[in-house]
């Protein structure tokens, strides 16, 4: 009687992801190993009740924004440059899919090897991946830019006149809209990369939630939430110039290693690569016997706890958003409760999920539970808000029913394809942190790449990470697959690109 | 001896209305009584879709709507999208299971009242897959399925053929007791209402019964001055 939906369908997708997730729940380990959960929450927010600022390193903040403005300054800039050639060249788009693939924490721990625990590791760590995304996104807004302009410009206008009257203003905007949002992540980076060592605000968080010293925790956290809270007020035009230059006059000195170039050269030539090659037994069975075991033990467990987290994630990250997006839109929380709506989640949204799942994993012990609910808080925070900006654009008729009803019939309705198409996208952002939250002790591929790095067995390392990047890029493809399947795939998605309602605002700042 | 008139269904009394400190509407006076078909018309941007808006914001609880966009869920199917027009009068638990698997009375209901606009064949079809003039049609029978007295309708038939259009309007005018319907087709007007309201520049500048008006005079208030 029904008409045969078209494969796979919205419930299709819909369905096959939830009975995955179940599946996957079925096999997941989610102890809570710690005997007072509650009590240490209770304490942690405590800390963030009463926090003891006077306790906050003001260098620790320096660092955190040098590192976040350099790498983000840096990333962009060449995601810039690489952006121009990045839809006509295929090696440009790999390789920046090579770059964007491979964690920021990931880049540090290999850098860490030439670089020591330096400044040039930080930058580095944030500037390499953020050039492949940036590159990315920047041409796709150059792609996507209305062109209606340039092709009535008077024939043989000089293609830089061109650039700068017909492309640049519509573009400029969004540039800067997205750099800014970069930058927000990138500052999370930086807080991140403290948790293994750089001296950004990560490490004195870490040794004061290991230490339960949670008023300078709290403290901690709040000045962060405060520095991304504030970021359009400290980052303007004309600050920017500033911030590179004082970010570069703030670095930290290096620690460790002064010779870089031996490092360097030692670190390519010989750590890196595969231990029978080095020894002089480059034969295919010497290869294979050193790779088996790398694969079977390895590779293919840590694949699959990875998928098992991130399915898990990606589905509670769908029921958390679900859940959410009402408390950010008028019709639903109402012009009272929607800023309350909105500062939880942008609180929510703020907090890297990273240190989540560390601060989880504080209060409920080692399992996979610690790292699904901070990597679902997160996303559903980012998706929810999303959502919310979504469903506040959609022109409801004037006789249009209120509460569940209008929820059920009118709002997730039209939103569905949408909301599919968000998730679709965080999947392969969601599986990228899956890999990573293994340096916390959740045996993903993170797990067997911090423990090749600690027995100093780089060679392994290197594999692991790219087999890791090679798992994001297969999701990401799969993933654009069924959003095309699905003709979601050019829905907006982005954070930083409000629908159309909202970029008016966000534009002029 | 005559009877009195019929009880006033809508009071609008010196009404006005602005969007952004332009006003669109000024000194309306306008009593629309129980069992009348009111035909509004004028140039578009005279005021119609506005004034529309005050009536059913005086009654929303009386008015079945057929706004101007036909205002469908496109991912929804056209059940599913005339049911929303009693979302209010069911439980919510009752619409959440028929967004799922519908009651079989309620498809036999909306499927009867689908066959009345000429629409009963695309039941399980999704609304953003049919053409312009059948989501119209959708739109029409989600006001007949909600069945309040006053249907207030923006155009309802504009993407329709004439004699569809005539059709459609005459199940309207059957399935509600009051109409107030914003059209431009003054022959389809006069043969189916029984007063005309014509706005100007956001003023009624004329209000009379459908026989007395001047066909050539109501053509004269579209064409541009």
């Amino acid at each position: 009687m029904r008409l045969a939906l078209p494969s796979p369908g919205y419930r299709g997708v819909s369905g096959g992801f939830a009975v995955a997730a179940l599946a996957c729940l079925s096999v997941a380990d989610l102890h809570v190993t710690t005997l007072h959960p509650l009590a240490e929450l209770t304490r942690f927010l405590g800390g963030l009740i009463r926090p003891d600022f006077p306790a906050v390193e003001a260098w620790g903040v320096a660092y955190t924004v040098a590192f976040a403005v350099l790498g983000v300054g840096l990333g962009a800039g060449a995601g810039l440059l690489i952006a121009i050639p990045f839809a006509r060249s295929r090696g440009v788009r790999l390789a920046c899919a090579a770059l964007r693939s491979v964690h920021e924490l990931f880049w540090a721990l290999l850098l860490m090897q030439v670089f020591g625990l330096s400044a040039t590791t930080g930058v580095l760590a944030i500037a390499l991946p953020y050039a492949g995304i940036c590159a990315k996104v920047y041409s796709e807004i150059i792609e996507e830019a209305d062109l209606s302009a340039l092709r009535v410009l008077p024939p043989g206008t000089g293609a830089a006149s061109a650039f700068a009257y017909a492309r640049l203003p519509d573009v400029a905007g969004r540039f800067a809209d997205y750099t800014l949002y970069r930058l927000e992540c990138g500052l999370r980076s930086s807080l991140v990369l403290g948790f293994i060592g750089l001296p950004t605000m990560g490490f004195t968080l870490e040794s004061a939630f290991r230490q339960g010293r949670y008023a300078e925790a709290g403290a901690l956290l709040l000045v962060f939430y405060g520095l991304i809270g504030s970021r359009r007020l400290w980052v303007r035009r004309w600050s920017v110039p500033l911030l590179l230059a004082g970010a570069v006059l703030a670095l930290p000195p290096a620690i460790g290693h002064a010779e870089v170039g031996p490092s360097l050269v030692r670190f390519l030539t010989h750590d890196i690569v595969p231990a029978p090659l080095r020894t002089g037994e480059g034969t295919l069975p010497a290869l294979w016997a050193w790779f088996r075991p790398i694969l079977t033990g390895q590779i293919l467990p840590g694949t699959a706890q990875t998928l098992v987290l991130a399915q898990i994630a990606l589905v509670a990250t769908a029921l958390g958003a679900l859940l959410l997006f009402p408390l950010t839109a008028r019709r639903f929380a109402g012009p009272v409760g929607r800023p309350f709506g909105r500062v939880l989640l942008v609180a929510v949204r703020s907090t890297p999920d990273y240190m989540l799942a560390y601060l989880c994993l504080q209060l409920l012990g080692p399992s996979m539970l610690p790292a699904i609910i901070a990597l679902s808080l997160h996303n559903a925070g980012i998706v929810g808000t999303l959502m919310g900006q979504h469903a506040d654009a959609i022109p409801y008729r004037a006789d249009a029913p209120r509460g569940m009803n209008l929820y059920a019939y009118e709002t997730l309705p039209r939103l569905y394809g949408q909301f599919l198409a968000l998730l679709l996208y965080r999947w392969e952002l969601i599986l990228r942190e899956s890999a990573i939250f293994g340096i916390l002790g959740v045996t993903t591929l993170g797990f067997y790449v911090d423990a090749a790095i600690s027995e100093l067995r780089l060679d392994v390392a290197v594999v692991l990470i790219a087999s890791t990047a090679l798992l994001t890029v297969a999701v990401d493809a799969l993933s654009r697959r069924l959003r095309r399947s699905l003709r979601i795939n050019d829905l907006p998605v982005r954070l930083s690109g409000p629908p159309a309602v909202a970029r008016g605002e966000a534009v002029g700042a | 001896m005559r009877s009195p008139p019929p009880a006033p269904v809508v009071v609008l009394a010196g009404a006005r209305a602005a969007y952004g400190g332009r006003e669109v509407l000024s000194g309306i006076d306008l009593t629309v009584r129980r069992g009348e078909r009111v035909a509004l018309m004028g140039r578009s941007g005279a005021g119609k879709s506005t004034l529309l808006g005050l009536i059913q914001a005086q009654i929303p609880d009386r008015v079945a709507l057929v706004p101007q966009a036909a205002a469908l869920v496109r991912t929804l199917s056209v059940f599913h999208n005339v049911y929303m027009g009693r979302l209010d009068r069911r439980s919510t638990l009752h619409n959440l299971r028929t967004l799922l698997r519908p009651a079989r009375a309620d498809v036999a209901e909306v499927g009867a009242v689908l066959a009345r606009v000429g629409l009963s064949e695309t039941l399980w079809a999704k609304a953003g897959a049919l053409s312009g003039g059948q989501q119209q049609r959708v739109s029409v029978a989600r006001a007949l399925y909600n069945g309040r007295p006053v249907l207030v309708g923006d155009e309802p038939v504009s993407a329709l053929d004439p004699r569809q259009g005539e059709a459609v309007l005459a199940e309207l005018a059957a399935g509600h007791e009051t109409l107030v319907l914003a059209l431009h087709d003054a022959a389809l007007a006069r043969a189916l209402c029984d007063r005309i309201v014509v706005l100007e520049a956001g003023r009624i500048v004329l209000d009379a019964p459908a026989g007395e008006v001047d066909p050539a005079r109501l053509q004269a208030s579209f064409e541009a001055p």
